[in-house]
């Protein structure tokens, strides 16, 4: 039973990061309908971000925790607004395209700079213990981790549900010419949507930096599987990521800590509900199907 | 087509011709038999993924200090002084390994190929060496199957192999009380050698294996934590955590190893394969008190320590074992030609058979007939806790040296020239 408790909380750790890069890419492309192949590479600009804050300049963990997500999104939002604002009305491939080379362009600069040896990031000293909870222990920084980003997914959720913010992209997310009707400038809101998503995926990179190996390449795997999520979810649906990332996180941990005879199993067991679900509902578990036009 | 063929034929004709020019001794003066009158040595490696750090473009770098030094030893005495270094990145794909190692013999006209890690590439270019009847030495991959089932005439096995990191790692800890394993390895090939070695090697010393699994490869999630919880579970309790990740992976087994704090709990940590380069990305604190092999280890004498510093000065870090066998290679090479008179390969491959060699990375290293394996001592070694890292990269201590004798395994009746 402890095993079973201590593989569950680690799920939910492994779920959290699915759950806010997943969140980052159902925003964006709620709200641009464009699939950002580059939210890996933010991830890991996010981890990679915190180790040159600290080694060039001392900045700790905490303050790194606030700066490159907010760093980030207006790095976005300059993207969003050079770049990718000039193809949404084209094919979604093109922007596609477009991503997928920043993220080759990015991982290589960094590779060119700091090498792709895993750079060195420590556990802040506050949360370097563990948590007692009697029935078994678990290191502190991983449920700060889950703590963390089941606060900041709530607190998406509220502003989402309770503002008039929320409300615009939501409306815009789900019928982007309806809201327009109405008269609301959809087009206002489509740089800082893209610009909080990126910075979602920064702060996972952050959070990431000292349980994960810091190197150029730490996103283009992992964002394989986030991708999975999101289409578990259902493309566009914000409580659908959410769901999805932490349901993926728990799938993997039993897989791993149950089937472990069986390494296959874990290994392409996202996958596999990720067919099964598709085949049961094609637009995702909290997806909308498309009405007929 | 037709033009490779061309040259194909033109070099098999040039390397009869000087074959046949051969008999004329090594001391004919000035009419030397090298092909080209120069000698040519290619380095072919991963110049910009996982293994450039520990190999990659400072391996190249220490070649040319190969070169350097043997320029500044013969002077006007030595057999040529036209001495170039061909580079190429393999990517660490068996298939561009292969190409370009036929690119290298065929067109650059290279003489010896060093280098090649990655175990699947390193085996391809084995084979191209024996079709080419080139040498080649390799130095970055650690398959046992490069000195059996894909020996060769050619081929040379330079710094070391999953038998030498197994014996020495797992027997050591073994004999040291670490009685039970828990054994956690990537599945692909190379873990699942790592995996049979490090098993073999744990019951030979008394040791048993409590319980082992295969973790995704590659781990696209980089969690590790359902391995780690469930060691200080099994029953009876290991003593040690023996992980044959590698790199970046290798990285965040030991990260998450110390948030779990298994080492409080009593599992210890040995590592299967680590460069100076991990260790330096993990920080000694993070991996202090863990055992591993070392086929080298550049602060271990001042002799090491005079080459060690030569190289920071030409790349500003400090050689893994892999530059320094690198380094040692191209100069046993270069003694070799320089000693034949000729870089005709069948008449080096002999004067090397057999031959016993001291140098910065041999020590009582014997170039073995039989197999091509290069035995020599290998140490095992032990990361410092921070407090005793007294200099930037200076980050362990050579517990023990293991006899080259020891070190490596016999030769394998698999392997035959």
């Amino acid at each position: 039973m402890t095993g079973f408790l201590q593989n569950t909380f680690n799920g939910l750790v492994s779920g959290a990061f699915y759950a806010l890069l997943a969140l980052g890419l159902a925003v964006i492309f709620g709200m641009l309908r464009v699939v950002n192949f580059a939210h890996g590479a933010f991830y890991m600009l996010g981890a990679f971000g915190a180790y040159v804050l600290l080694t060039e300049a001392g900045v700790p963990f905490w303050a790194a925790l606030v700066i490159m997500p907010l760093g980030l999104a207006v790095v976005g939002m300059a993207l969003e607004r050079a770049f990718i604002h000039r193809l949404t009305r084209l094919d979604p491939l093109y922007n596609f395209l477009l991503t997928f080379g920043l993220t080759l362009i990015l991982q290589d600069l960094v590779k060119l700079r700091y090498g792709v040896q895993s750079s060195p990031y420590q556990t802040p000293s506050a949360l370097a213990g563990s948590v007692d909870f009697g029935v078994f222990d678990f290191p502190t920084y991983r449920v700060f981790i889950l703590g963390f980003a089941v606060a900041v997914c709530v607190g998406v959720w509220w502003l989402l549900t309770n503002t008039r913010i929320g409300m615009v992209v939501r409306a815009s997310t789900e019928r982007p010419e309806l809201t327009q009707a109405f008269g609301i400038n959809v087009g206002r809101w489509v740089t800082p949507v893209f610009g909080f998503g990126i910075g979602l995926a920064g702060l996972a990179g952050v959070l990431a930096a000292p349980m994960r190996a810091v190197n150029p390449l730490m996103g283009a795997d992992l964002i394989i599987v986030v991708f999975a999520v999101v289409v578990i979810g259902g493309l566009g649906s914000i409580f659908g990521s959410v769901a999805a990332g932490f349901g993926i996180g728990l799938v993997q941990a039993w897989g791993e800590a149950y089937l472990s005879d069986f390494p296959i199993v874990s290994q392409t067991i996202v996958f596999v509900v990720m067919a099964v679900v598709l085949l049961w509902r094609p637009a995702g578990l909290f997806g909308r199907e498309e009405a007929p036009a | 087509m037709r033009r490779t063929v061309g040259v194909a034929a033109a070099s098999a004709a040039t390397v009869m011709l000087v074959a046949a020019c051969g008999g004329g001794g090594p001391q004919s003066g000035g009419d030397q038999k090298l092909t080209g009158n120069k000698i040519v040595l290619g380095v072919l490696n991963d110049q910009s993924g996982a293994y450039s750090e520990l190999s990659g473009k400072n391996s190249v770098k220490a070649v040319e200090m190969a070169v350097a030094d043997f320029r500044a030893k013969y002077g006007d005495r030595a057999v040529t002084t036209d001495i170039s270094v061909e580079t190429a990145d393999h990517q660490n794909k068996p298939d561009i390994a292969n190409t370009k190692a036929a690119e290298m013999y065929d067109r650059k006209g290279v003489d010896l190929i060093l280098d090649v890690p990655t175990s699947s590439a390193a085996e391809k270019v084995a084979d191209v060496a024996k079709e080419k009847q080139k040498l080649y030495f390799n130095i970055g991959a650690a398959t046992t199957t490069l000195t059996g089932a894909k020996c060769n005439k050619y081929t040379f096995h330079y710094a070391y192999d999953t038998y030498m990191l197994a014996n020495g790692t797992g027997r050591s800890t073994t004999e040291q009380g670490a009685k039970n394993w828990y054994v956690l390895y990537p599945n692909y090939q190379f873990g699942q050698d790592m995996e049979k070695s490090f098993s073999a090697a744990i019951a030979a010393a008394g040791g048993k294996v409590i319980g082992k699994d295969a973790a995704p490869f590659p781990n696209t999630t980089g969690d590790y934590s359902t391995f780690l919880l469930k060691a200080p579970t099994l029953n009876p309790k290991p003593d040690v955590l023996g992980t044959m990740q590698a790199g970046a992976e290798l990285v965040n087994v030991v990260k998450q190893y110390n948030e779990f704090k298994l080492r409080d709990k009593g599992v210890g940590l040995a590592v299967g394969l680590m460069f100076l380069t991990d260790i330096h990305s993990l920080t000694p604190a993070a991996l202090a008190g863990t055992t591993y092999t070392d086929a080298w280890y550049w602060n271990f004498d001042a002799r090491n320590r005079e080459f060690a510093d030569r190289f920071q000065s030409e790349t500003g870090t400090r050689p893994t074992f892999a530059h320094a066998a690198n380094y040692s290679a191209a100069t046993q090479y270069l003694e070799a030609v320089q000693a034949a008179g000729t870089d005709d390969a069948d008449t080096i491959v002999t004067g090397l058979e057999g031959k016993t060699v001291e140098d910065v990375f041999l020590r009582n290293g014997k170039i073995r007939a039989e197999d091509h394996r290069v035995v020599h001592d290998a140490y095992l070694a032990q990361v410092k806790p921070q407090s005793e890292v007294t200099e930037p990269w200076d980050y362990v201590k050579v517990l023990k040296t293991i006899p080259a004798a020891e070190a490596f395994r016999a030769p394998s009746s698999e392997c035959k020239l």
